[in-house]
């Protein structure tokens, strides 16, 4: 015989708003801190330069946004598998160059962008399928197709370059174009956002990812197709990076060999500010596009404030290390909480 | 010794003949088994006899080496535990293999979901039928909570929901009551034989030999891979099963030496945790073995930790050999001489894909060293010496602990600690999990190290092993220290009044 709790077991009632609502509030609280420093970052410089969030101004902060928000939620599908995907610069950019160089032999706007996303697929299908069978950390098979593609590239695009002029004005209109202040650009990628975030939510898929990130040997023992999942994530995290070629060139009309290289740090930069864990398994993609919002704007801000921009890499370090504080403190309090929590239960 | 099947329905589930092997570790060897419906099968043997491999061979993880498993009497190749699931059977892991950043409900339901409209999961009959699950297991938890930070008992009542969550035909379990209190192993085995009863074939796994003969009609032994018999419970004593378990009679299960107590070697002071346990005094003098009793969730294991340094005390002190330990600081725990050898084994006491050589080295790094460098041969040659004494099972003593099974990694805990010849060991449920061999093994070393000097604190949730090993029971009882009963006075109703706080002491 055990020690034991006389045999009343006690039929408790379940708790209601418990530990999660907790938990819940300091995800969402998180996303919120960064719309707060967002806001906050914003209003400053307002105040400082009148002319800063004028509609030309908003339109602006916007669309330096919208290409990092899509790459960046792309990314967090990746990292939410406890995985990483570096090659995402490489891959804006050759796919840039390839709708380019449709647009510019006279090809149809629509094929263009198609070509773009399906190139991005292609390399993310390759990324997925090395890291899901190949026992080789994601980082380093990643940083080799980086390589790779990029090189791909080099020897493909050599010295050409294209430029605004080669391409159908429509193309370059939409690019810069929107209704008022929301660019087109910028509603195509809060479309992705939304989708993607209502399917990580609310489908059994998305559910999988978090599920693989958070344990994978568990994962793997409740029947979940790893190895399919993550797979999966890599394409579109591939054909997300394609689709922002196609919008980058849509935008700045301008692309060479080197268009997108350094990239994937700024990505994997908003990725981790806008709160999605490294370790897998937690975080979010409006997190995410949150914090590639606030990087981005910090390159508007400064010039606005007369500030010289070579304090933006400094200050996008700054924040990085913050939220990685931020998040490993709360990471603490809570389990601290839980744990507490837990004796009271028993 | 076989099943009449002639005359009673077919079994649902069977192995033929099964076979596996890692490496040069051969961990089943032609082993049969038959599970029929409408009723619980015990599955018996010493840590390491191949229970769990033969679970996962059951349940789409592992592929037999030779041999078939047959699905109502049909060969089938389970390509991977989703195959398994599909077929209807349920399994509970002997580690829990939960998601520790999603809720409790999801980690019950991931990969099979409610759904609604267009294939989206139903959140809210998630969380339902998951309201409804911990009400038929009559615990209290909330289904939204994650389960990072969930006690082990709390993980293996998630652990047993999952299984129930879906209406299995075979429900196979490796030790799910390791870490349950009585009430709710009495809970589970109501859940169990209702399954029962409507048809399902049960596979049990156990250490608790009473628990084996409460609830299963036959048994089936393994020892050393080895198929030993299949039985009917019925006429068989727990020394039959021992017997068949082991190959020999076993020694005395509670050997205490007694010892005149020395002088005082631990002492703690009121020490307190807000919220968790609050003014817990108490001394532990050399030679002394002192059990700490208590129903599951008092605060035992939070005591100990905070006694360590692992957890900060909010108030109180605590003194080892007359010198008071710094708040919060394992190492000078570890110091003075104090080692902690933790419950949750697995993720607080090993480093699991290291040797078993080098997590038994690990305490000893201090000891060791030679001229500022690892002297890896006193490392091996100690590691060896207390992996022989408690008998662990391992092919060579250079293989990864995650190799070994259940039961060994609990005695590569035990080896780590001891190995560094402590002078106050607190032990928190040091034969749980362990078979009743090496159980017998635990409590000759514990009484033997008391014997040595050693003044030992032993936290255990099994009465008979406090009744057996203490010399002094002290009782908790929601987060305080409510009685202390000497080893003359200890009995089971006493050490239960004071657990179940029916008495003041
Ligand atoms: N993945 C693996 N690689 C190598 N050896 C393994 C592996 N899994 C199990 N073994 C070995 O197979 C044997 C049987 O292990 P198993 O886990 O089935 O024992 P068990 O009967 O469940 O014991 P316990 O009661 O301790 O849980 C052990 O010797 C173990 O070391
Ligand atoms: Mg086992």
């Amino acid at each position: 015989m055990t020690v034991t709790a006389p045999d009343q077991a006690p039929v408790a009632e379940v708790p209601k708003a418990g530990a999660t609502r907790l938990v819940d509030r300091v995800f969402r609280m998180r996303e919120l801190a960064i719309l707060v420093v967002f806001l906050v970052m914003i209003a400053v410089t307002q105040a400082g330069n009148s002319a800063f969030l004028s509609e030309q101004g908003v339109k602006d902060l916007l669309l330096n946004a919208t290409i990092l928000v899509l790459v960046a939620t792309g990314q967090t599908l990746v990292v939410i598998t406890r995985n990483v995907d570096l090659s995402v610069g490489s891959t804006l950019g050759i796919s840039a160059f390839a709708a380019g160089l449709h647009l510019q032999n006279g090809g149809n706007p629509a094929v263009a962008v198609t070509l773009a996303v399906l190139l991005g697929i292609g390399f993310g299908l390759l990324n997925g399928l090395l890291v899901s069978l190949g026992q080789v950390p994601a980082l380093v098979v990643t940083l080799g197709t980086l390589y790779i593609i990029r090189g791909i590239d080099s020897i493909w695009v050599g010295s050409r370059q294209i430029t605004a002029a080669d391409l159908p004005g429509g193309f370059v209109d939409f690019g810069s174009g929107g209704l008022s202040a929301v660019p087109y650009l910028a509603l195509i990628a809060l479309a992705v956002l939304v989708a993607t975030a209502y399917y990580l939510k609310h489908f059994g898929g998305g559910r999988e990812l978090y599920a693989l990130g958070s344990n994978p040997e568990a994962a793997r023992l409740a029947g979940i197709p790893v190895r399919k999942r993550i797979l999966a994530a890599y394409t579109v995290c591939g054909a997300l990076a394609g689709l922002a070629g196609a919008m980058y060139l849509a935008r700045f009309g301008n692309v060479d060999s080197g268009t997108g290289s350094g990239y994937e740090l700024t990505v994997v930069s908003a990725v981790v500010v806008g709160g999605v864990a490294f370790t897998g398994g937690s975080g979010s993609v409006y997190g995410a596009a949150l914090g590639a919002l606030l990087l981005t704007s910090v390159n508007s801000v400064l010039p606005a404030l007369g500030v010289s921009s070579v304090w933006v890499l400094a200050i996008n370090g700054v924040l990085l290390v913050l939220a990685i504080a931020v998040d490993r403190i709360v990471a603490l309090r809570v389990a601290s909480a839980l744990k507490k929590r837990n004796a009271r239960h028993a | 010794m076989t099943h009449p099947s002639d005359t009673g329905p077919a079994p649902v589930l069977a192995l033929k003949d099964i076979s596996k092997s890692f490496g040069a570790v051969r961990a089943l060897r032609d082993v049969s088994l038959e599970l029929f419906p409408g009723e619980v099968h015990a599955l018996a043997g010493e840590n390491g006899a191949g229970k769990s491999t033969l679970i996962k061979t059951l349940a789409g993880v592992h592929r037999p080496d030779a041999g078939q498993v047959l699905l109502d009497g049909e060969p089938v190749v389970f390509h991977g535990p989703g195959d398994a699931r599909d077929a209807g059977i349920a399994v509970i892991y002997q580690e829990p293999t939960l998601f520790p950043d999603l809720s409790i409900a999801e980690n019950i339901f991931m990969g099979r979901q409610p759904r609604r409209a267009l294939r989206r999961i139903d959140h809210r009959a998630t969380r339902d039928a998951t309201t409804a699950l911990m009400r038929r297991l009559g615990v209290s938890l909330d289904p939204d909570r994650p389960a990072r930070g969930l006690s082990i008992a709390d993980q293996q009542i998630v652990e047993i929901a999952k299984a129930l969550s879906f209406d299995a035909r075979v429900l196979i379990m490796d030790e799910p009551t390791a870490a349950l209190t009585h009430s709710e192993v009495a809970r589970l085995f109501g859940v169990v034989r209702a399954l029962r009863d409507q048809g399902a074939a049960v596979l049990f796994i156990s250490h608790r030999l009473e628990e084996i003969f409460e609830i299963c009609r036959r048994v089936t032994t393994l020892r050393d891979g080895a198929w030993i018999a299949s039985e009917p419970l019925a006429g068989m004593t727990e020394d039959d099963l021992v017997r068949r378990m082991v190959g020999r009679d076993l020694a005395e299960l509670y050997p205490k030496q007694d010892v005149t107590p020395g002088e005082v070697a631990l002492s703690v002071r009121r020490l307190t945790r807000e919220g968790v346990f609050t003014d817990v005094s108490f001394d532990v003098r050399r030679g002394e073995i002192v059990g700490l009793a208590g129903l599951v969730g008092a605060g035992r294991t939070e005591v100990a930790r905070a006694v360590f340094g692992i957890d900060r005390r909010d108030a109180g002190e605590v003194v080892v050999d007359g010198r008071k330990l710094t708040n919060g600081a394992p190492s000078t725990a570890m110091a003075a001489g104090l080692a902690l050898v933790p419950e949750d084994r697995r993720a607080q006491g090993l480093v699991m894909d290291m040797s078993i050589e080098r997590n038994i080295g690990l305490t000893g790094l201090g000891t060791t060293v030679r001229a500022g460098l690892m002297d890896r041969g006193a490392e091996r040659s100690r590691s060896l010496d207390w992996a022989v004494k408690l008998q662990v099972k391992y092919a060579r003593i250079a293989d990864t602990v995650n190799t070994l099974s259940g039961g060994n990694q609990q005695k590569v805990v035990l080896a780590k600690w001891l190995a560094t010849r402590p002078k106050v060991l607190i032990v928190d449920e040091p034969t749980r999990g362990i078979d009743v061999g090496t159980k017998t093994e635990v409590h000759r070393l514990l009484s033997w190290l008391a014997a040595d000097g050693v003044a030992v604190l032993m936290i255990s949730s099994d009465l008979p092993e406090i009744l057996g090993m203490a010399d002094r029971v002290l009782v908790m009882h929601e987060g305080r220290l409510t009685a202390e009963i000497p080893r003359t006075d200890a009995t089971e109703e006493t050490v239960m009044a004071a657990a179940t706080g029916r008495t003041a002491a």
